[in-house]
């Protein structure tokens, strides 16, 4: 039962430039850790950018009452193509691709514990991707002309029935996801592996950093979550090539058993989209207060919270479908419960802050972005938790508003946080901090101006995915403010990618340990060699640096 | 700022020995978690679904118990972990020994189920698309033959290299992780099993 | 011509009802959506408090331990590991305030689903279809499409009780400001009452996304003032009317395959795949709201649906304009 069964490699000398088919091998030949887990972020933002320009075509197409930017066929497409590629092509990878880079590096292990499992994961993970894509050109839609998934991002049965969806939109909607998910299951084996095996020395489970944590505890609710997905989408590709009939009306099948499999999935994945960010922010928020964060095993405890009871919540998205007075009431509960331990991370960041001296570099800023914007999106949860409220918010653009501002004002807040706190370490260069204001601010006015007047469309009856809406309904002003913001939140985005591009080449030189930080991934160089760390780190305490730093006042002294 | 590439060793020895859990063992842990949640929604769609069916025919009319194939199973399972310990203790004929036979026991399930599902599809007209006990029938057994598909594979794998004379002691770890493999599919079997053939019909 | 629209216009003005353009769930009018005001004043008055404590505390924190230039950097600021009296705090709270909501919930929940409506209702089955309603009348042997005609109830006192089916995919019954969803699920049957507290044109949406035109599933309730309702199925039940000027026109309706999908009571078609047109022009809006219902656009409707709905199942005739005229003169003729 030894620990660390890697001999111990030598640092390579790479005396020469590489040419470029050279270093194309090496990157897809790689079964670095490192190298997979940039590979995934850099996908997941390729992604976000075709996602996110369709979301634009779909706000100018909603800016004005009757247009006729785009026909309904194209508009349902582009929804269910943003939505299914925002959730599975960047969130999922975004998990993979951080718990990939940061894991390994914050526990002192020289790499995951499977790495051909690895690369593996991200191949199968970029195939379902392309191969949902490939839909545009080899598909053929619900009205027959070849082209991409129309059904909605959760693909309510019987719409993906082969009666009510010809073609073979919705095959590769299944198909794509399902292999996707392959991946990710094979990441989060490794992941729970490698956190649990390959720990340094000293690393004990109370002192890993709460990241680490937090990316466990999402490979866990991976583990249980993706199979019900996976089920479910063989039974409907079973249907709809073999004429079985689970989900077939007509023979007894029920349309609502789907709708359950797919939450039980489906609620869960909100949650493993979301705790990146709370592990970014755990990491960044103390660094930036120069505190310890404030409550450890509550943070932790919340999260392992998080991960069980958001098990048992998934029917909150069905209140409308006629369940029992007493399932509705269960699971307004149980969802309302889960905002206790969401309650208490947010608490805790908010403490780690109070008393500290606090650095607003652009890190720091994405994460206080996320605080109030995770607070407001974490209430109107409560409100669509609350059954007979959800009767009339349910499927309006108060939902949209509620999941865009948990997705966008968390996740993607706490996502650009972890980049720009990350980047001097994957690159050994500093992002300019000039144009990561520029980036957060704009994206943060354009994110509110988009999303917070949805809400008051939603209030006012206006139901999602509809291609056009008539005049005279109160929707108008709500609909073409929220489309201006957009402009705000791509030109945010463009200062992002010019930063990064700019950075890349010309940024300043980061240094081993920019953020003055605590955690092991500060002690090596940047970018870290192949192997991570040249020997073994052993640790005593859950902030290593900080005592190395501070050796007159160590944390191990105290836990 | 501190600019270290230094490993940071805090003074003072380590309170203990340091050791962490196997890898493979906690990978095949999870991965049977994994699995484990996939054929619970088969297993939950199999239940909700029983005597849903609109038109014949039905279970009860077309299955019959695979007393026989059950049981290989489930003996299967007993010697695949005679032949783990064999290996465990070095003795090499006798694991090849258990392991064909666990190998045919597996076999003789496969076969079985083919036999029943060539019979139920050709005399009883019983196939997927029949009602929705035959999708929910097909869907499960299949999942879990498919299972002892993969099983075999490598029980199969595990002999061939054997035969040609690799020195399998070497590999005993992982030998250990496919027979947990194979006992996790016999015990998905009990379930599929007590689900299909004796609540179903 | 103008004639024909002036009539048609007219018509539409007939019922002489407000209509209530913004659903507003926050102006509630019938029994389930103001409990579902009821609590929702409630959710956000609590939630609004805790966000202006927490938001506060947030930039109140931001705000008073910023940086400032003076400061030391190599002075680290005190290292506080946490307290457990505080965590206690802030997990009790938290969950006693999550308790009253539920209890809030549960009694709602449960007085909402649960209520039975008022002695005397009208029941009405609703069926969903690819993108329009089938409205049915039980009691009355009444069978009409897309505009639900129920009778107000100032007085409380009756109600409508809807059944919800679908025939092919999910649908949901959206008119916010009568009550929330609910879904309309093929194989499975849901109810929902309603009583409108005051006459008028209610509007809402098919709610849950249904294919191409699910955009244009729109949905209109008219509750009737006392009495009305009555006169209004009185004229319903009539069988169309039989216009001896119109035997051209009628036979050439009934020549053409409009027939296979279209009901005219009363006559040969007898189709069930679209809206039951007996009564045609006493609707407001054609195609589940797309258009008003007037005889340019009923014209331009028959000549090719997919025009103003591209995607629905009704498909371009390809009448010659003398078939057009006359169809569109006989249908109308189906007051
Ligand atoms: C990152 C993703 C994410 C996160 C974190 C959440 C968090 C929550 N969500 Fe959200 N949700 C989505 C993503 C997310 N959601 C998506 C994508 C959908 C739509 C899917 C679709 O239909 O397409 C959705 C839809 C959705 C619905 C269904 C709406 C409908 O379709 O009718 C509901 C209903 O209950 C709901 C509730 C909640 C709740 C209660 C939380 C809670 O976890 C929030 C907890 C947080 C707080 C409460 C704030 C902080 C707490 C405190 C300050 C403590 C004090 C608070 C109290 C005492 C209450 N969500
Ligand atoms: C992580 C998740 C995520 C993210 C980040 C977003 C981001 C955005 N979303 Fe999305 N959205 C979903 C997840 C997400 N969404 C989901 C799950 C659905 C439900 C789908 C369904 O109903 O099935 C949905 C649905 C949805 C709808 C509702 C559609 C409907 O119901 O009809 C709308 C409408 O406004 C919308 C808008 C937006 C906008 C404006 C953004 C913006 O924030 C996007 C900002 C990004 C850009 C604008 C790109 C900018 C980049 C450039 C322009 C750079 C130029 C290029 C180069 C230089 C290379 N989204
Ligand atoms: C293939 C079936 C089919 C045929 C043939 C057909 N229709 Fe339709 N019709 C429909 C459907 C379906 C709708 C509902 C469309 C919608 O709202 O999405 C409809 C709607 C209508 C409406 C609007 C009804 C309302 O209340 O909104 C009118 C009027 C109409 N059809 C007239 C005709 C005439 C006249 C013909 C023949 C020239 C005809 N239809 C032929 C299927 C058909
Ligand atoms: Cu019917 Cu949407
Ligand atoms: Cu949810």
């Amino acid at each position: 039962m030894a620990s660390i069964d890697y001999p111990l490699e030598h640092p390579k000398i790479h005396p020469r430039e590489f040419s470029f088919s050279e270093t194309l091998y090496a990157w897809v030949a790689t079964v670095d850790h490192k190298r997979l887990g940039l590979m995934y972020i850099v996908s997941a933002l390729i992604f976000l950018v075709i996602a996110g320009i369709m979301a634009s075509v779909m706000r100018i197409q909603l800016a004005v009452p009757n247009n006729h930017f785009v026909d309904p066929d194209t508009f349902n497409r582009l929804f269910t193509m943003h939505g299914t590629t925002m959730v599975f092509l960047v969130g999922m990878p975004i998990v993979a691709g951080l718990s990939n880079y940061l894991v390994p590096l914050m526990i002192g292990a020289r790499d995951m514990a499977f790495p051909r499992l690895n690369a593996f994961g991200f191949w199968i993970f970029l195939f379902g991707g392309l191969l949902l894509y490939y839909s545009y050109i080899g598909g053929s839609g619900l009205s027959g002309a070849g082209s991409a998934p129309d059904v909605g991002w959760f693909a309510y049965a019987p719409l993906t029935e082969k009666a009510f969806s010809r073609g073979a939109s919705s095959d590769f909607w299944a198909l794509g996801v399902m292999v996707s998910g392959f991946g990710s299951i094979a990441s989060a084996i490794n992941v729970i592996a490698t956190t649990i095996s390959l720990r340094c020395p000293g690393m004990t489970l109370s002192r890993m950093p709460v990241f680490v944590w937090v990316m466990l505890v999402d490979a866990w609710l991976i583990l249980v979550a993706l199979p019900p997905l996976s089920a479910a989408q063989i039974m409907l590709l079973l249907d709809r090539s073999l004429g079985a009939n689970f989900f077939n009306t007509q023979a007894g099948g029920s349309a609502v058993l789907w709708q359950h499999f797919f939450w039980i999935f489906g609620h869960p994945e909100v949650y493993i989209l979301i705790f990146p960010a709370f592990g970014t922010l755990s990491e960044i928020i103390p660094i930036f207060s120069r505190k310890p964060i404030f409550g450890r095993p509550a943070m932790v405890g919340a999260v392992v919270a998080i991960g069980f009871i958001s098990l048992g919540v998934w029917a909150h998205h069905m209140f409308a479908v006629g369940m029992t007075s007493w399932s509705n009431t269960f699971f307004a509960a149980s969802s309302m419960l889960v905002g206790v331990p969401t309650g208490i991370k947010i608490f805790n960041w908010t403490a780690t802050m109070y008393g500290g001296k606090l650095r607003f570099a652009t890190p720091m800023l994405f994460c206080c972005g996320f605080l109030l914007q995770f607070l407001v999106a974490g209430l109107t949860g409560i409100m669509l938790a609350v059954a007979p409220f959800d009767w009339q918010l349910h499927d309006s653009y108060f939902v949209v508003a509620h999941f865009h501002f948990t997705l966008i004002g968390g996740l993607v807040f706490g996502v650009f946080a972890g980049l720009y706190y990350w980047f001097p370490k994957a690159t050994g260069r500093m992002l300019s901090e000039k144009l990561g204001k520029w980036h957060f601010w704009l994206f943060c006015i354009g994110f509110n101006m988009t999303f917070i007047p949805l809400h008051f469309a939603g209030m006012l009856g206006m139901p999602r995915r509809i291609y056009t809406y008539a005049a005279g309904r109160g929707w108008e002003s709500w609909n073409m403010i929220a489309s201006i913001g957009v402009i705000f939140q791509a030109a945010g985005i463009l200062f992002f990618v010019w930063n990064v591009i700019q950075s890349l080449r010309f940024g300043e030189r980061a240094g081993d340990d920019p953020w003055d930080a605590w955690t092991l991934e500060w002690a090596t160089t940047s970018p870290p060699p192949e192997y991570n760390f040249e020997k073994l780190p052993v640790v005593r305490s859950s902030r290593p640096l900080w005592d190395l730093k501070h050796p007159q006042d160590p944390d191990w002294k105290f836990e | 700022m501190a600019a270290t590439s230094v490993v940071p060793v805090p003074p003072g020895p380590m309170e203990r020995e340091w050791t962490t859990p196997d890898r493979g063992t906690v990978g095949i842990i999870f991965l049977i978690v994994t699995e484990t949640a996939l054929f619970s929604i088969f297993v939950v769609t199999y239940l909700v679904y029983i005597g849903k069916s609109l038109n014949g025919p039905y279970p009860r009319e077309v299955l019959s118990i695979p007393i026989i194939a059950s049981i290989c199973l489930l003996l299967s399972s007993w010697t695949v972990y005679r032949a783990e310990h064999a290996l465990q203790h070095n003795h090499l004929d006798r694991f090849k020994l258990w392991w064909i036979i666990t190998i045919l026991l597996g076999g003789e399930f496969l076969i079985a189920t083919g036999v029943e599902w060539y019979h139920l599809i050709t005399k009883e007209h019983f196939t997927i698309s029949t009602n929705l006990a035959g999708s929910t029938f097909y869907s499960l057994v299949g999942l879990h033959a498919s299972h002892v598909i993969v099983g075999l594979t490598f029980l199969l794998l595990v002999l061939i290299v054997t035969l040609a004379g690799f020195p399998i002691q070497t590999q005993f770890r992982r030998v250990r992780f496919l027979s947990w493999y194979w006992h996790f599919v016999d015990g998905i079997w009990v379930v599929v099993f007590t689900v299909v053939y004796i609540i179903g019909r | 011509m103008i004639v024909h629209a002036l009539a048609a216009l007219l018509q539409t003005q007939v019922p002489g009802l407000p209509e209530h353009r913004v659903a507003n769930i926050f102006k509630p009018l019938a029994s389930p959506a103001q409990s579902e005001y009821e609590i929702a004043v409630f959710v956000i008055a609590i939630t609004t408090v805790i966000f202006v404590v927490v938001g506060g505390l947030i930039v109140f924190t931001i705000v008073r331990f910023r940086r400032r230039p003076s400061d030391d950097t190599r002075q680290e600021p005190p290292q506080v590991y946490g307290s457990n009296q505080i965590e206690v705090a802030w997990t009790v709270i938290p969950i006693l305030i999550v308790f009253v909501l539920i209890g809030v919930t549960a009694r709602i929940t449960a007085g909402v689903q649960n209520a039975s409506p008022p002695a005397s209702t009208v029941k009405v089955t609703v069926i969903g279809h690819q993108w329009w309603w089938e409205v049915v009348y039980p009691d009355f042997g009444l069978t009409t499409a897309n505009e639900i005609h129920v009778p107000a109830s100032p007085d409380g006192k009756t109600a409508t009780y809807l059944t919800l089916r679908s025939m092919d995919v999910i649908h949901s019954f959206w008119v916010p400001q009568l009550s929330g969803k609910t879904d309309l699920i093929p194989n499975r049957d849901n109810f929902l009452w309603i009583d409108p507290k005051e006459a008028g044109i209610y509007l809402g949406n098919c709610a849950e996304y249904c294919g191409t035109q699910h955009a244009n599933m729109l949905l209109r309730v008219i509750a009737h003032p006392p009495g009305d309702f009555e006169k209004w199925m009185a004229e319903q039940q009539k069988p169309a009317e039989q216009n001896p000027q119109m035997t051209e026109a009628k036979a050439m309706f009934e020549s053409l395959s409009c027939i296979n999908c279209h009901t005219v009571k009363g006559t040969p078609a007898v189709g069930k795949f679209g809206p039951d047109l007996t009564h045609l022009m006493s609707r407001e809006t054609i195609g589940a709201g797309v258009l008003t219902n007037t005889a340019e656009n009923l014209r331009n409707w028959i000549n090719d649906p997919q025009v103003a709905k591209p995607g629905c199942y009704m498909p371009s005739m390809k009448l010659t304009d003398q078939e057009l005229g006359q169809v569109v003169s006989y249908l109308e003729s189906l007051k």
